[in-house]
C-alpha cells in the first residue's frame, strides 16, 4: 500500500513536495487554511537563482554556491547549499517545461537579471510576478494529481497539532476553518511548510496569514528552532495599509539606485561605499545602510533612469503596485524607501535531508531554517522552497513509517490566539528585534513577552533568547554592542528548545562539507 | 475624515444576518483592507450603539492585490478591499457584504470551493511538456496572472454555483493550456468541457471584463479560448 503523506501548507514548497511524493508513489493529504492562489509564494517578485550562464559570464552552479555560502556567513549547511545550487539549473528547466513563463532572451534562453549579492547575472524571472507565475504552473500541475485522486487537498482547514506517541509522528490534528470541526488525520509523515513567522511582527513584507502559529505549536512541543534570529530585513520597503509593501531587488537590479541626500546634494551612498557592487550589495548590508542614513536623511530609490521598455517589459507589476499603493509614477519620481522585515532565514530546525527532531516530522519551505544562514540571497528564497520541498518529500516518501499503532496518539489543542494579545507580542517584538540590536532592548523584550501567554509568545521568547545568546555581528544579526563577527564561538546554528517548563539556547557547529 | 462603516453581519449559515455600524476616523487613502484591519484591531471592538461586537470575519493575506482573498462587496460592487481606497469611494459610508452567489461562511467570509472545482472539471492541466510559443508569451502571461478571487462571477448574470457554466475564470485560466497542450486527446477533453461549461454558457455581457481588480485583459482571453478550444485555432 502507498505511504500517507500529509502535507501541512500549499504555497510552492507544499505543492512541490506534492509532486515529488507523488513521483515517488506516495498519496498525499494536502492541508491549507487557504487554497494555494493565497499562499505568499505569489508575492515573491524579483526570481529564481540558477546558474543557468546564458549570459555568456562564465556562471556555474560553485559560483552560486559560494556566493550563497557567503552571504548566509558560513551558517547554513554546505551539503544542502551543494544540492540546491546543483540541481537549480534544472529545476528552471522543469518549471519551463511545466509552462511557467519566464521572460526569455532570444528564441530559447531564459534571460536572467543581476540580483543583490551575485556578480553574474543568474536571477531568472517573469516580469516582477516570478512567484506568482511559478505558482500558477504548479497549481496546474497538481491539480491533474487532485483530478486522479492521488493528492487529496483539505483546503479551509488548519493545523492543529501533531498526532505523537512518544517522538514518532502518526499524522496530525486539523479544524475546518469553515464548519469548526476538528479531526484527527493519520499518515505515515507529516511534511510542514507553513511558511515564515511573520505573525510574530504583524508589519512585514510577507502574507498576513502567515502567522507563525504551526511553528510556534510545533516549538511547544519540543521541536527545536534553529537561527531564530536571523530575520531578514528588505532594503527597500514602503509603508502600506499598516504593513510594509515590498519594492523588488529587481528595481536595482534593472538600474534603481539609492540616494539620500548630503550637503545639499543627491548622494548615491552605495555606489560610492561600495563601488564594485553597489546598489547590489547583500541584502543585510544595504538594509543596514538605509537604516542608518535615514535617521538622519530620506532614503530614496530612484527608478527614473531605467529604460522605459524594461519597465514595461520586466517590472510591470512593480510599476503598478507603485501607482496603486503609493502613487507614484516611478518613472518620473523617486519612492522614498526604508527596510522592512521580509523574511526568516532561521526556523525549524533540519538537516540536510529536512529531517526534524521527531520522526516522520519533515519541514520545508521558509518554516524551517535551511540554505540561507545568516543572510538569504534575493532569488534563493523560491529556489529553496521547490528544492526543500522535493528533498522533504523524498526523504519522506523513502524513510517514512513504522507507526506503532498500538500507542494511543497524544493530542492537547493549543488555544487560539487573541487579536490583542498577538498586537502586544508585535509591538515587543517590532521595538527588540530592529535592523540593529543591543542587550538592553533584548532583556526588555524578553521581560515583557513573559507577561503574556500561549505559544505566540512563547515561540516569540525562543527568537529573543537567540539573539541575546548571539553575542556577535552576522548577516542579519547586527549588535551594536558586539559589532564584529567572532568565528571562534559562533560560526555555529543557534538553537532554542523548549523542554516544557524553559527555553535553552545552545549552539551547534556547522555540518562539515563532504 | 470620518467614515461610517457599514457591515452585513451574519455568524454562520444557519444564524440570521443583520447589518451593524462602526465609526472609522482615519485618511481617505486607507484602504478597506486596512479599515477592517483597524477595527479588528479595537479592543474592545464596539459599534455604533455602543455594543461590544464579536471581531469581523473576512480573509486577507497579501494586502496588495496578489491573493485574491479579500473580495467582497464594496457599496454594493465586488472589488478587492486592499485596493479600494476609500477616496474613491462616493460619500462617506461604506457599506460591505459577502458575496451573494457563494454559500456564506461567516460575516464576509463565502466559500468559494467552486472556483478551483471547476477548473479541476475543465481538466485545466498539461498533459505534455509545455510548447514554449513565443507569440503567444503575453496572453500566457495574463492568464496565469488571475487571482481566482471570484469578482467576475459575482456580477456575471449567467454564473450560479448550482448550474454548469464555470464563468470568465474558467475561460481566461483554460487559454495558457490550451495554447500549450500537444497532447491532441487532452486538448480534445478540454475543449469539449470548456463548450459545455463555458462556451454555451457565456452571454457575453462582458461585465467580468470591467470589473477584474487586475484589470486582466479578460475579453481577449476568452475570444482566445474560444478560438482554441471551439474552432480549433
Amino acid at each position: 500500500m502507498s505511504k500517507t503523506i500529509i502535507i501541512i501548507g500549499a504555497g510552492l514548497a507544499g505543492l512541490s513536495a506534492a509532486l515529488q511524493a507523488m513521483e515517488n508513489g506516495c498519496d498525499v493529504k494536502l492541508v491549507s487554511p487557504f487554497p494555494s492562489e493565497r499562499a505568499q509564494s505569489v508575492m515573491a517578485e524579483g526570481g529564481i537563482n540558477a546558474a543557468l550562464n546564458t549570459k555568456d559570464e562564465k556562471d556555474s552552479p560553485e559560483e552560486h554556491f559560494a556566493d550563497t555560502i557567503k552571504a548566509a556567513g558560513g551558517l547554513a549547511d554546505p551539503n544542502a547549499v551543494w544540492g540546491m545550487t546543483q540541481a537549480a539549473p534544472e529545476l528552471v528547466h522543469w518549471l519551463l517545461k511545466l509552462g511557467v513563463l519566464f521572460n526569455m532572451s532570444g528564441y530559447d534562453d531564459v534571460d536572467l537579471r543581476n540580483f543583490g549579492g551575485q556578480k553574474k547575472k543568474r536571477t531568472a524571472f517573469a516580469q516582477s510576478d516570478t512567484g506568482k507565475q511559478i505558482m500558477t504552473a504548479m497549481i496546474d500541475a497538481v491539480r491533474q494529481k487532485e483530478a486522479a485522486g492521488t493528492v487529496e487537498r483539505f483546503s479551509h482547514h488548519s493545523f492543529l497539532t501533531l498526532r505523537l506517541c512518544g517522538n514518532v509522528c502518526s499524522g496530525c490534528v486539523i479544524r475546518d476553518e469553515y464548519s469548526q470541526e476538528i479531526m484527527e488525520l493519520p499518515g505515515d509523515a507529516v511534511i510542514i511548510a507553513s511558511g515564515g513567522m511573520h505573525g510574530l511582527f504583524g508589519n512585514t513584507t510577507g502574507s498576513l496569514s502567515n502567522t507563525g502559529e504551526v511553528t510556534a505549536e510545533l516549538f511547544r512541543l519540543g521541536v527545536p528552532l534553529a537561527n531564530g534570529e536571523m530575520i531578514q530585513y528588505h532594503p527597500t520597503t514602503v509603508e502600506c495599509s499598516g504593513k510594509r509593501m515590498l519594492i523588488s531587488e529587481a528595481a536595482r537590479g534593472e538600474g534603481g539606485r539609492l540616494f539620500a541626500t548630503k550637503d545639499g546634494q543627491r548622494w548615491y551612498f552605495m555606489e560610492e561605499k561600495y563601488p564594485e557592487m553597489g546598489n547590489l550589495m547583500p541584502r543585510d548590508i544595504t538594509a543596514r545602510e538605509i537604516w542608518r542614513i535615514s535617521q538622519e536623511s530620506e532614503v530614496f530609490l530612484d527608478m527614473t533612469e531605467i529604460p522605459k521598455e524594461i519597465i514595461s517589459d520586466k517590472l510591470s507589476g512593480l510599476a503598478d503596485d507603485c501607482m496603486t499603493y503609493l502613487h507614484k509614477d516611478i518613472q518620473t519620481e523617486p519612492v522614498p524607501v526604508l527596510p522592512g522585515i521580509h523574511y526568516f532565514m532561521g526556523g525549524i530546525l533540519v538537516d540536510e535531508h529536512h529531517r526534524t527532531s521527531i520522526q516522520n516530522l519533515y519541514a520545508a519551505g521558509e518554516c524551517c531554517a535551511q540554505y540561507h544562514g545568516a543572510n538569504r540571497l534575493g532569488g534563493n528564497s523560491l529556489l529553496g522552497a521547490l528544492y526543500g520541498g522535493r528533498v522533504a518529500a523524498k526523504s519522506a516518501c523513502e524513510q517514512a513509517g513504522g507507526v506503532n499503532l498500538s500507542c494511543a496518539a497524544q493530542i492537547d489543542i493549543p488555544s487560539a490566539p487573541q487579536i490583542a494579545a498577538t498586537k502586544q507580542l508585535n509591538k515587543i517584538m517590532q521595538e527588540a528585534l530592529g535592523v540593529v540590536r543591543n542587550e538592553d532592548r533584548l532583556l526588555k523584550g524578553i521581560q515583557a513577552v513573559q507577561t503574556l501567554t500561549g505559544n505566540l509568545p512563547l515561540l516569540g521568547s525562543a527568537i529573543l533568547n537567540s539573539a541575546l545568546a548571539r553575542k556577535e555581528s552576522r548577516g542579519a544579526h547586527w549588535r551594536e554592542d558586539y559589532p564584529k563577527r567572532n568565528d571562534r564561538d559562533y560560526l555555529k546554528t543557534t538553537v532554542a528548545r523548549f523542554d516544557g517548563k524553559q527555553i535553552q539556547i545552545s549552539f551547534v557547529p556547522i555540518p562539515e562539507r563532504r | 475624515m470620518v467614515y461610517k462603516i457599514r457591515i452585513r453581519r451574519q455568524e454562520n449559515r444557519k444564524s440570521d444576518r443583520y447589518w451593524q455600524e462602526f465609526e472609522f476616523d482615519g485618511s481617505e487613502n486607507s484602504s478597506v483592507a486596512s479599515v477592517l484591519n483597524e477595527l479588528n484591531s479595537r479592543s474592545p471592538l464596539k459599534d455604533n450603539s455602543g455594543n461590544i461586537a464579536a471581531p469581523i470575519g473576512w480573509e486577507c493575506g497579501c494586502m496588495v492585490r496578489k491573493c485574491g482573498a479579500c473580495a467582497m462587496l464594496i457599496n454594493g460592487l465586488p472589488r478587492l478591499a486592499c485596493s479600494t481606497f476609500l477616496n474613491t469611494l462616493r460619500g462617506t459610508t461604506i457599506t460591505l457584504e459577502p458575496f451573494s452567489k457563494f454559500p456564506l461562511v461567516r460575516d464576509l467570509i463565502v466559500d468559494r470551493s467552486i472556483l478551483f472545482e471547476n477548473l479541476k472539471k475543465l481538466n485545466l492541466w498539461l498533459d505534455s511538456e509545455a510548447y514554449m510559443n513565443p507569440w503567444t508569451h503575453e496572453p500566457r502571461y495574463q492568464s496565469a496572472r488571475c487571482l481566482m478571487c471570484g469578482c467576475c462571477l459575482e456580477v456575471c448574470p449567467n454564473f450560479h454555483t448550482d448550474g454548469t457554466f464555470a464563468g470568465a475564470i474558467a475561460a481566461v485560466n483554460a487559454f495558457r493550456i490550451l495554447n500549450e497542450e500537444q497532447e491532441a486527446t487532452h486538448k480534445n477533453e478540454i475543449s469539449a468541457e470548456y463548450k459545455e461549461k463555458y462556451f454555451e454558457g457565456c452571454g457575453k455581457s462582458l461585465s467580468c471584463h470591467d470589473i477584474c481588480p487586475i484589470r486582466l485583459p479578460v475579453e481577449e482571453l476568452l475570444v482566445r479560448s474560444n478560438a482554441a478550444a471551439i474552432w480549433g485555432k
